[in-house]
């Protein structure tokens, strides 16, 4: 192996790992607010990919349909909700056409713009905007009610929502891949390193991302109250936080990363229904071994990943995946190390 | 309410059995939901094109749902050996579900005809081609074309190890040599390393083993990194997917395949073109589509099989006995040369794959479609 070859592996680990990079900080912050392990993180990335390939193909995207499903859902929900508590006609309506607003505004969009020949940035933000949308309603399906509920419990909704989601993608998406065009078709050439223009707006994409989430849990009043929450949610209820309203936009902000991963990766590779899956628990591997705690620890992690990934594919691909999920067995045996007794008892 | 269920179920079971003891009874076992179901639907629309009777007798068609699960799979095999009694299994599409009703299908020494690869036995028929066929028109197409390394780059399961396995030897007794070997899985995001890899060891031709829309990722990343020899593609790449996700990176890709899905493509002195052109006529029958699968081809075949084989059978024993289904056996076993969608049979009873070596056809992608090579 020359330089030159080192070079190319680490160009696409890190383009990877930048990736995972995006997914694991994206699944540090779901448990530190909510503390739910957020296994089906990967599922958004497929649903982003798939959805610009069907607006891609003057399709209607399956989204649409999960998306205005999941909105019906919720409205019901809060509907009996209201009904039980005896609330007026006016409530009622107030608590069912809130949750069915922006998803049947989106789906109307993307139904009545799906078959036009769109600009490129127009279909990014439809795909953007169904995947988005459907974080909050699925926080507010599956989670919200159990909020209290222990970590285990919530980690087991975790595992349905996963399988219902592959299953819900199977149904709407078929079993064929997709492969969307680069968004930038360029050619570079660092050193004697080749390096294609998608790459570039991976990195690009993915640290502006970093930047930008690192200003708004620093600087803003929202931004603020998901890190109060996360330090002590009894505390941040009694300053006037609302927990619902705090796991939902969590889970809007990691179904957006989802969705804007999916967007980054699917010119690189062919995704299908069930691709989403090892992409997120590689981001997912990430973050435990930064301890589900720490994002600097989760991005350096990732990119970490991203290059193991690269080189054992290199040198014994048939035992890569094994390489890469090994890892996590060291780190948390070390991890563990520095736990003491009087932490452990919790 | 528990002995009203018994008395009805005795009841339908006592109306099942008369009905079975004139006519042809066939259990067919596939997944209509499920991850097989992309495979088990257009094979279930397949069969139910059964020509009503055969050589006169009454054909009863039985279809049954696994849900991709062996479980209810070999739940299914044993409704269909005890309550319906049927004179030969069908199915199923998946190489786990198959293999659950083989041994129940031996115990009760009925024929079943699997559409999916898997293990042989007494009573069991493979449908689908062995990688050794179809490696066997791979090797002709590499001698011919003066390859002298060979690169593997394969899915890191059953299907990648199949091929590595089959071609092996072949390469050996070749003189081909086996310059590297790469695995990668269905859902990597990245083949960039593999392909690195294979280019820096500059083989002759690539050989490509991976299904559907993922078969053309490696190629796309060999040709990134500017590998410039021949590429290969098994039968799990033929689809017309290789070409609507590989673009210009597949251009020249050869490619070995079944006949079924070629049809009227195939040249004139295939034997399998007729029936391939017939099966293509009654897939879009019943169906409406143009995109031949070639699972459904299997079940094509077996409808082909069955009205060589049950005629022969009927001339010694009638159906719904034991001495119908041995005879049904032994048809299949010396009925000699038949010419399916899929190839050229020749099943015996020391090889129940069967398919000769006329079966597969090499084709190279040439404009964005397949075309058959002579």
């Amino acid at each position: 192996m020359d330089i030159t070859i080192a070079g190319m592996l680490a160009v696409d680990g890190l383009t990877n790992g930048a990736i995972y990079a995006l997914l694991g900080l994206a699944t540090v912050m779901v448990f530190v607010v909510t503390r739910v392990i957020f296994i089906p993180q990967g599922e958004f990335v497929a649903f982003g990919a798939l959805t610009l390939a069907m607006f891609i193909d003057h399709k209607v995207p399956g989204t649409v349909w999960l998306l205005l499903i999941m909105a019906f859902a919720v409205a019901l929900q809060e509907g009996i909700g209201v009904l039980r508590s005896g609330a007026t006609v006016k409530q009622f309506l107030k608590c069912t056409v809130k949750p069915l607003l922006i998803p049947v505004i989106t789906a109307g969009f993307s139904i009545w713009l799906a078959p036009y020949d769109l600009p490129m940035w127009s279909m990014v933000s439809l795909s953007l905007a169904l995947v988005t949308a459907m974080g909050p309603l699925l926080y507010r399906l599956a989670y919200q009610s159990l909020e209290s509920a222990t970590p285990l419990v919530l980690l087991i909704v975790s595992v349905g929502v996963h399988f219902a989601l592959t299953g819900l993608a199977l149904l709407f998406f078929g079993p064929e891949g997709f492969r969307n065009p680069a968004f930038w078709d360029e050619r570079l050439q660092i050193g004697a390193v080749p390096i294609n223009g998608q790459a570039v707006i991976i990195f690009v994409t993915a640290l502006l991302f970093i930047l930008a989430l690192w200003y708004f849990f620093g600087n803003t009043l929202f931004g603020k109250a998901l890190r109060a929450t996360a330090v002590n949610r009894n505390g941040a209820r009694l300053m006037g936080i609302s927990t619902h309203t705090a796991g939902q936009l969590t889970f809007t902000l990691a179904a957006f990363i989802g969705a804007l991963s999916g967007l980054l990766i699917g010119p690189t590779t062919t995704i299908l229904y069930d691709s989403g899956f090892l992409i997120g628990l590689k981001g997912f591997v990430a973050a435990v071994i930064a301890g589900l705690a720490s994002y600097p620890g989760a991005l350096v992690v990732a990119l970490g990943v991203g290059l193991v990934e690269a080189f054992s594919a290199f040198w014994a691909s048939a035992f890569k995946e094994v390489i890469v999920f090994a890892l996590i067995l060291p780190a948390l045996w070390l991890r563990s190390r520095h736990v003491t007794d009087d932490e452990e008892e919790h | 309410m528990k002995l009203k269920q018994t008395l009805v179920a005795f009841a339908t079971f006592g109306a099942v059995s008369t009905a079975a003891w004139a006519d042809i009874n066939i259990g067919v076992n596939l997944s209509l939901t499920g991850g097989g179901a992309a495979l088990g639907l257009p094979m279930q629309s397949m069969i139910k094109t059964f020509p009503q009777s055969i050589a006169g007798e009454k054909v009863n068609v039985i279809i049954l749902d696994d849900a991709s699960d062996p479980g209810k799979a070999a739940q299914n095999a044993r409704r269909f050996v005890n309550q319906d009694k049927v004179d030969v299994i069908f199915g199923a599409n998946l190489t786990p579900t198959t293999m659950a009703i083989g041994p129940i299908a031996t115990e009760a020494k009925t024929v079943q005809i699997s559409g999916a690869p898997g293990k042989d036995g007494e009573f069991v028929f493979i449908l689908p081609q062995g990688f050794n066929v179809m490696a066997h028109a791979m090797m002709q197409h590499l001698k011919a074309k003066g390859v002298k390394t060979l690169g593997f780059i394969g899915y890191s399961d059953g299907y990648g190890e199949g091929w590595l396995k089959a071609m092996e030897p072949m390469l050996k007794e070749a003189n081909i040599k086996l310059v590297g070997v790469e695995r990668f899985a269905r859902t990597d995001t990245s083949v960039t390393p593999q392909a690195l890899k294979l280019v820096s060891a500059n083989p002759d031709a690539v050989l490509v083993v991976a299904s559907g829309s993922i078969a053309p990722m490696p190629e796309i990343a060999l040709r990134d990194r500017g590998y410039k020899g021949l590429t290969y593609q098994t039968h799990g790449a033929a689809s017309p997917d290789l070409m609507r996700i590989g673009g210009k990176a597949v251009e020249g890709t050869f490619l070995v395949s079944g006949p079924a899905i070629f049809a009227d493509k195939l040249p004139d002195g295939h034997p399998s073109k007729p029936v391939s052109i017939d099966f293509a006529k009654k897939f879009k029958e019943a169906t409406g589509s143009d995109k031949l699968s070639p699972f459904a081809g299997h079940a094509y075949d077996f409808i082909v099989v069955m009205e060589k084989a049950v005629p022969i059978a009927l001339k010694k024993a009638k159906p719904g006995t034991e001495s119908f289904r041995l005879a049904l056996l032994d048809a299949l076993n010396t009925m000699g040369r038949t010419v399916i969608s899929h190839g050229v049979m020749n099943w015996s009873a020391s090889d129940h794959w069967g398919y000769t070596n006329e079966t597969g056809v090499m084709v190279v992608v040439k404009n964005g479609s397949f075309e058959v090579l002579k």
